[in-house]
């Protein structure tokens, strides 16, 4: 899933400072499973504006919604009856949810409430990992299971740099060597072999270096 | 191993006769003044084969590795022009190898680069478009087929011994021979590894190079570091990645009062680069002596390795 993290508290009112009825719009999606942007999370944000804009003798009326999908202009379009009415909405979903609000809704600032930061998943409860860089061309088949471009801080194709000490990485005891990982998962896999291959350099245009991407299924485009 | 030379490079011919080989190494300055390397330069002239000129090393920003190398080569002596991977693109590499090479660069040094969070400028992008591996494929290919990675054609191929490092102390050491192995497919020539304190892992690590033949391969240089002082020893064994200083050094020089500590620091590399030379499959010493190059002369004279061979 994208994984977000709500920005500091102070960023969010600055964006706000100006406005004084806006929507607070969650997303039913990734931000929700991940705890930072769902119904619950809305409703904790709303009322933590609502407390500081009244301390600070300027009140805020707030609409809270939450719809299913933010990415998803189907419904996007649910909310459009409470646009015209407020006079900014601040986005809890990734940067993908934000933008689809701000497009629908022409001269309607939109504001992001999240730094989206990674594709992931949990590891435990309220704890979430980066996994994938949405590079384009999966290596997974020659690496274990285990990408390192996205968990070697350098994106070794032909790692572990002089760097991996006792299974972590140089750059934080806390982060695991992703090359550690893959050969251990290539010894338990009895594919050694795979390590000795060299790895070619990288076509990064499936990546974002080719520019914005998409991906099209042609039978639904009749 | 001897073979056919394929460069102009000093350090090529001098390994290639079968000489024992050495190389130094001299940090660029954190300013736009020609003279700190010319004043290294002088300290370490005719002490070595070749040096190192690092580039931008623990990401911190200092001139250029081919700038430094040229204002080297205008004081005579011969450069290793370092490049990372971390700070340009395969345009950028393949343009400053050419660049390099037409300004008379003989060797060129192939590194994946220190991860930018350990410089002065832990906000910046890094690149890492291609590793170490695939940057000295990238320059063999350049040299040997005159090709750009792209496929087109070189006019002018740049003519540079290329070297890589390796690290027999990082984790995990079973694959520390393997990759050297990965390096030598890749066609590297030379290799001058991390400094070496643990005499007793890198034997190990030794034998398995030599096992499998790669030391006929690959010329392969130790690198050799000296202490200053006890606090430094102490800074390696603790805060360097991949370093690994056994305790016995370290109580070697906290045994020794503070003011021998710099001769005992020298005491104790030279007799590493003696053992060195005794060993199966080594063709040279690496001497890094970091921010203290006036003793590289001393170092180099006292294990028996000066003068230097012309070639």
């Amino acid at each position: 899933m994208v994984v977000g993290e709500r920005k500091p508290f102070d960023e969010i009112t600055g964006m706000l400072e100006g406005h004084k009825k806006i929507m607070v719009l969650g997303c039913g999606g990734c931000v929700t499973v991940c705890l930072t942007g769902g119904h619950d999370e809305v409703r904790v944000l709303s009322s933590q504006l609502r407390m500081a804009r009244d301390n600070a003798g300027n009140p805020i009326e707030i609409v809270e919604k939450t719809v299913e999908r933010q990415c998803d202009p189907e419904y996007v379009e649910e909310v459009s009856g409470i646009v015209p009415d407020v006079d900014a909405v601040l986005s809890m979903a990734c940067g993908a949810g934000v933008q689809y609000v701000a497009e629908r809704y022409p001269g309607m600032p939109v504001y992001p409430a999240l730094d989206t930061t990674f594709v992931g998943g949990s590891t435990k409860e309220g704890y979430y990992v980066e996994k994938c860089q949405t590079c384009g061309a999966c290596k997974l088949f020659y690496t274990g299971g285990i990408c390192p471009i996205a968990r070697c801080s350098k994106s070794l194709l032909n790692g572990p740099c002089g760097g991996s000490t006792k299974g972590k990485c140089e750059i934080d005891p806390e982060v695991d060597c992703a090359w550690q990982l893959i050969l251990d998962r290539l010894k338990s896999l009895n594919r050694m072999d795979l390590y000795e291959e060299n790895m070619a350099v990288n076509d990064w245009r499936t990546n974002r270096d080719g520019g914005p991407r998409k991906m099209i299924r042609e039978d639904f485009q009749r | 191993m001897n073979g056919e030379v394929k460069t102009e490079s000093k350090l090529e011919k001098i390994l290639r006769s079968g000489q024992f080989a050495v190389t130094g190494e001299c940090g660029p300055p954190r300013g736009a003044d020609a003279e700190v390397i010319r004043h290294k330069c002088k300290l370490l002239k005719d002490k070595a084969d070749a040096f190192n000129i690092t580039d931008n090393q623990t990401s911190v920003v200092r001139m250029s590795s081919i700038a430094s190398a040229v204002i080297m080569m205008q004081e005579g002596m011969e450069p290793v022009m370092q490049m990372v991977c971390r700070d340009r693109n395969r345009i950028a590499i393949q343009s400053d190898i050419l660049g390099g090479a037409a300004l008379g660069i003989k060797n060129m040094l192939c590194l994946s680069g220190d991860h930018q969070k350990f410089g002065d400028h832990p906000q910046a992008k890094n690149v890492f478009d291609i590793d170490s591996i695939q940057l000295i494929s990238t320059v063999r290919r350049m040299r040997d087929e005159g090709k750009f990675l792209g496929g087109d054609d070189i006019k002018g191929v740049p003519k540079l011994f290329v070297g890589a490092a390796a690290n027999p102390f990082a984790d995990p050491f079973e694959i520390r021979v393997p990759r050297l192995a990965k390096k030598v497919a890749a066609g590297v020539e030379f290799i001058q590894t991390q400094c070496i304190f643990n005499l007793k892992k890198f034997s190990e690590w030794m034998k398995g190079v030599v096992d499998r033949g790669l030391h006929e391969k690959v010329f392969i240089l130790g690198g050799v570091t000296p202490f200053k002082s006890f606090g430094m020893a102490r800074y390696m064994a603790k805060n360097v990645p991949g370093m690994d200083v056994p305790d016995e050094l370290l109580e070697r020089m906290k045994g020794t009062p503070k003011e021998s500590q710099a001769e005992e620091g020298i005491k104790i590399a030279v007799e590493t680069i003696q053992q060195l030379k005794e060993m199966k499959g080594i063709a040279g010493v690496h001497i890094m002596a970091i921010e203290w190059e006036e003793k590289v002369g001393e170092i180099a004279e006292k294990a028996g390795l000066l003068p230097r061979p012309s070639v």
